[in-house]
Formats: C-alpha cells, structure tokens, sequence
C-alpha cells in the first residue's frame, strides 16, 4: 500500500527531530459570549459603546519536545487549556504567539466527537471525514472495512446517524480516528461513552499503536489510565505548564496539588 | 530552526503552525491543498443533495416543480399587471432569468449556511475551509441544471428561433458561476459573526429578484435610471443570458465588461476576505 502514510514516518523520523515541538506556545483568542452573536446585537452594543469580545487566554507560553514513539498523556483541571492544546497541535488554532512543528501525520479523535452530519449515514460520514483529512477516496476504500469492523455498528453503519446512540457515536469516532494511520494520534477524552467491553478493545487498540512506536497524546481524566499507557505526562494548569516527567511522578504532584487522594478518579477508565 | 522548515500548510509529513489571526495563509500551498481535497467539496455535495432530497415526496423532482410553478406564478402576475399584455416569449424570457436567479440566490444561500452548518467538522479536522462555500455552489449547481434541461422543451414549444449565439450565453452563465461563488464566500464569512445574516438574506434576495432584468425586459427601463442598472451585477448577466438562450441577438459589449468586472470582483473580494478570516472560525463557532 505505497501510501501517503506509510512513507511521512520515515520522512519525519530522517530528520532526527521530535515528532512535535512547542516553543514558547501563548494561545488567546479573541471570542464573543454572546450566544448567537447576530448584527442587531453588534449595533446595539454600537450605539451604547460596548464592546462583547472578550480574550480567553487558554494557553500561555507553554514549550515542550516529544519524540517520535512517545505516549504521552496531558492533564490538569477542567479549563486548564488541554483541549485548546490539542487543537493547536492540530493545526485547527491558530496559535498567537510561539511555533509548533509537527511531523508527520495527525489524526484527531478530539472531544466534541468527529465532524458527523447526523443526516448521513455512517458509511458517507466515514467517507467525507477521511476526504476532509486529505486521504484519497482509495485509501478510504482499504480502510473502511476495518474501521466498520472495529467500530461494531453492524447494520447501524447504513443508517443515518441522528438514530445512533452516544456509544456508537463514540466507538465510530474512534475507529476512525485510530484507523487513519495516523503518525501521530490526539485523543481528547473522547472514550467516556463506550461501554466496558468497547474500552477494552479500545485499550488495546492504543498499547498495540504504542508499540508500533506511534506518537499519541491523550488527554484524560482518568489518571490510572494516564499511568498505564503513558511513557510521559504533562500537567497544565490554567494555561500554564505547571510540570513535566514521568506518569507517576505529575499524577501524584497533580494529586497532591488538587488535595485529593487516589480515590477521586477510581470512578472513571479512560 | 531545522532543515525541516517549511511553512505553514496542510501536507501530511510536516507542519509548522506559527501566529497569524488576519493575514492571507500562503496561497501556494493553500490552493495545492485545496485542489487535493476537491474530492471532499464534490463529495460533501453529493450527499448533501441527496439528504435533502429523500425527505420530500416528488424528491428530486421537487427540484424542476419548484422553479417552474414560481415561473407559472410570476407569468401571469405580470400578464395581469400589464393588462394582458404577454406572449409567449415572455415566458420563455421569463423563465430563463428565472432559473438562473434561483442558481445564483441558491448558491449564496447555500454558501452563507456552509461555514456555520460545518460545525464539528471546522473544529476537529483541518482543511482548507474554503472547500464549505466551493461545495454549496457545486450543490446550487447541481439543482440548476435539471432547470436548463426544462427549458429547451419549453423553447421548442413556443416555437422559438434555435441559433448558435444560444451557445455565447454559456459565457454568462460563467460569469454568475463566478459571481455566485465570490457572494457564498462573502456571506458564509458573515455569518459566522452575525448569525442573523441568514433571516435577513431571504428579503435582500427577494428585493434583488425585482431590481434584475427577469419580470421585465431591460429595454423597460427608464432612462432615468438606466444608467444605475449597471451597479447591479445581475442586470447585465441575466440579461445577457436570458436574451440569448431565447434566441435574440448577441448582447452589447458594455454589458459583456460589465458582467466580467463584476463577477471577477466578487470573486477575489470574497476569496480574500474568506481566507483572512478563516483561521478564527474555530473559536466562534
């Protein structure tokens, strides 16, 4: 399969540099509160001097390396700027400052769930997310019947998706995402809603692309999750990256810092 | 820096993403990038139009009955409104202008739902956003040609001339290809800042439809404000077109410039302010 992605890790590991570098990364961005931001809003807030765009200062001068085959897992609280992270890696946000370099491919699997228009089928949703990510209809093709396979939607996978439900959903996302051949893979919590037998699988899907040496960032709350799959841990805080090391070590200096024991997260895998 | 320093694009082995919120990407790679993934805009197409049509009882047939029934309508209020006065001509003229307006209001239409409807797409995956408006026109397309189909019975019928200056209105059709294009992108970059650009779309497209040359002929025209008529962009090129897919004679030059000028304008206008703009989509979605 001489492929686009068969031959971008070779091409990327040639070059003997990390497989992302963040330098001194500051992401803020400018956003509106309002919830429909609409033109007669606009110029009543003309007319009274008001100004409704506020900046959100979600990343701020964060810098780290990772090497090609790193899993590495990112934590820290709600609002700590993960999520925004990731999109920046992946190149959807723009960051205001600093540089990322990443090589190889990327393939997302980021919180809000893939881009599905529930109108469509699985199948035409597979399809126009793989051309959206600049795979050729082909590769779609060699691919499609592995990720209908492993997401384990049976006949659902003809069906439009507005009837599926959140594990579909997600289980379909994923497949997708880890079926991409991806050099390096984003996941953003994306697993919350498969059920316990989908999360195994799931969870060996990912140790068997860690072992293929792929590059994985995951962004999780499940700290023993972070702990098992992760060679390497981030913690962020407020935007700000707080510390870096080994899983064991941030996981329990995270702990220690939200003053809570081990216990607080034993509600959730993954 | 590294040996790997190449600018910001969106090829599979190496990205760098550095600061840029208003400036223009680089064009080079952009437009390499938006060509590889034309598939996606056919594609996003293709199944947008059948989604919308299998809901529907006449489905793809509700595409030709809209059109010609708002053609029916409007045939004889003008008959009404002008005492009687109508001819078959009229109708086919009518009905011309008619279906090409649909084409280009469709398109804009279209276009200014593409970005804010691409939702989760525009948040989780990086492509050339340009590709959302491109693939509403090629949908707004794809409903006009089962249109054009409709016409030429309806010219057989009527018993007008078939000549070869029928093919130069083609040249007017891509001139509001281009139009249409270069308004989608400008209105689909509105919307995302002001969300109720779409209930105010239907009564500017509604007003445009009585200011172009498509209940009336453009020799109607006072000469008062004859001169003004050129500020409409679709004066000259449904005007143009609508005159010659009937059979009449090739249309006056001004009207060739004029309708080019214009299309050509809206068209990088509209690409400009799209591509400067779309790199903050994703934070006001």
């Amino acid at each position: 399969m001489p492929s686009v992605s068969e031959t971008a890790p070779v091409l990327a590991k040639e070059t003997g540099g990390p497989a992302v570098r963040v330098e001194h990364v500051s992401v803020t961005y400018r956003t509106t509160f309002e919830r429909m931001p609409t033109f007669k809003n606009a110029l009543v807030r003309f007319g009274r001097g008001e100004r409704a765009v506020k900046e959100v200062h979600a990343v701020r001068d964060v810098s780290f390396e990772i090497d090609h085959g790193t899993t590495i897992g990112i934590i820290g609280a709600n609002g700590a700027g993960k999520s925004t992270l990731m999109r920046t890696i992946a190149g959807i946000l723009p960051p205001t400052s600093g540089r990322i370099e990443v090589h190889g491919r990327v393939s997302t699997l980021l919180a809000l769930g893939v881009g599905f228009n529930p109108a469509l089928s699985g199948r035409e949703n597979v399809v126009l997310g793989g051309l959206a990510a600049g795979l050729t209809r082909k590769e779609i093709q060699q691919r499609y019947e592995q990720i209908a396979e492993f997401a384990e939607l049976g006949e659902f996978i003809d069906m439009p998706m507005r009837t599926y439900s959140s594990g579909m959903y997600s289980r379909l996302a994923f497949s997708v995402a880890v079926h991409m051949d991806p050099d390096i893979l984003l996941v953003d919590e994306a697993l919350s809603a498969g059920d316990a037998h989908f999360k195994q699988k799931a969870a060996a899907k990912m140790h068997e692309l860690v072992g293929q040496a792929r590059t994985m960032f995951l962004v999780s709350h499940a700290l023993a999750s972070i702990k098992d799959l992760c060679t390497d841990a981030i913690w962020l805080h407020n935007g700000q990256l707080m510390m870096r090391g080994k899983p064991g070590d941030v996981v329990d200096a995270y702990n220690r810092f939200l003053k809570v024991g081990e216990g607080a997260f034993t509600l959730e895998d993954l | 820096m590294t040996a790997t320093r190449l600018d910001e694009d969106f090829t599979s082995s190496v990205h760098v993403y550095e600061p840029h919120r208003a400036g223009l990407p680089r064009l080079g790679p952009y437009l390499r990038e938006l060509w590889r993934r034309r598939a996606f805009a056919s594609e996003l197409s293709r199944t947008t139009m059948r989604a919308a049509n299998t809901t529907t009882v006449f489905g793809q047939l509700w595409l030709v009955i809209n059109p010609l029934l708002l053609a029916a309508v409007y045939f004889v209020l003008v008959t009404i409104l002008r005492g009687g006065d109508s001819d078959g001509d009229f109708f086919a003229y009518l009905v011309a202008g008619l279906f090409a307006f649909y084409f280009v209001s469709g398109a804009i239409s279209t276009g200014a739902a593409s970005v804010v409807g691409g939702g989760k797409l525009l948040l989780n995956t990086s492509f050339p956003r340009l590709l959302l408006p491109l693939s509403a026109v090629r949908t707004a397309f794809g409903r006009f040609l089962p249109t054009l189909v409709i016409y030429m019975p309806i010219h057989l019928a009527l018993g007008l001339p078939w000549r070869w200056t029928m093919l130069l209105a083609v040249g007017f059709l891509a001139m509001m290809v281009v139009f249409a294009t270069g308004m989608a992108m400008i209105f689909a970059t509105a919307q995302v800042y002001f969300r109720d650009t779409a209930s105010f779309l239907p009564y500017f497209i509604r007003i445009w439809l009585y200011l172009s040359p498509i209940l009336w002929y453009p020799v109607q025209v006072p000469d008062e404000i004859k001169d003004f008529m050129i500020l409409n962009p679709l004066y000259p090129m449904i005007g143009g077109w609508s005159e010659l897919l009937r059979g009449d004679e090739i249309p006056q030059v001004s009207w060739w410039v004029a309708g080019t000028l214009w299309a050509v304008a809206a068209f990088v206008a509209g690409s400009l302010f799209f591509m400067s703009r779309e790199r903050e989509f994703a934070v006001r979605l």
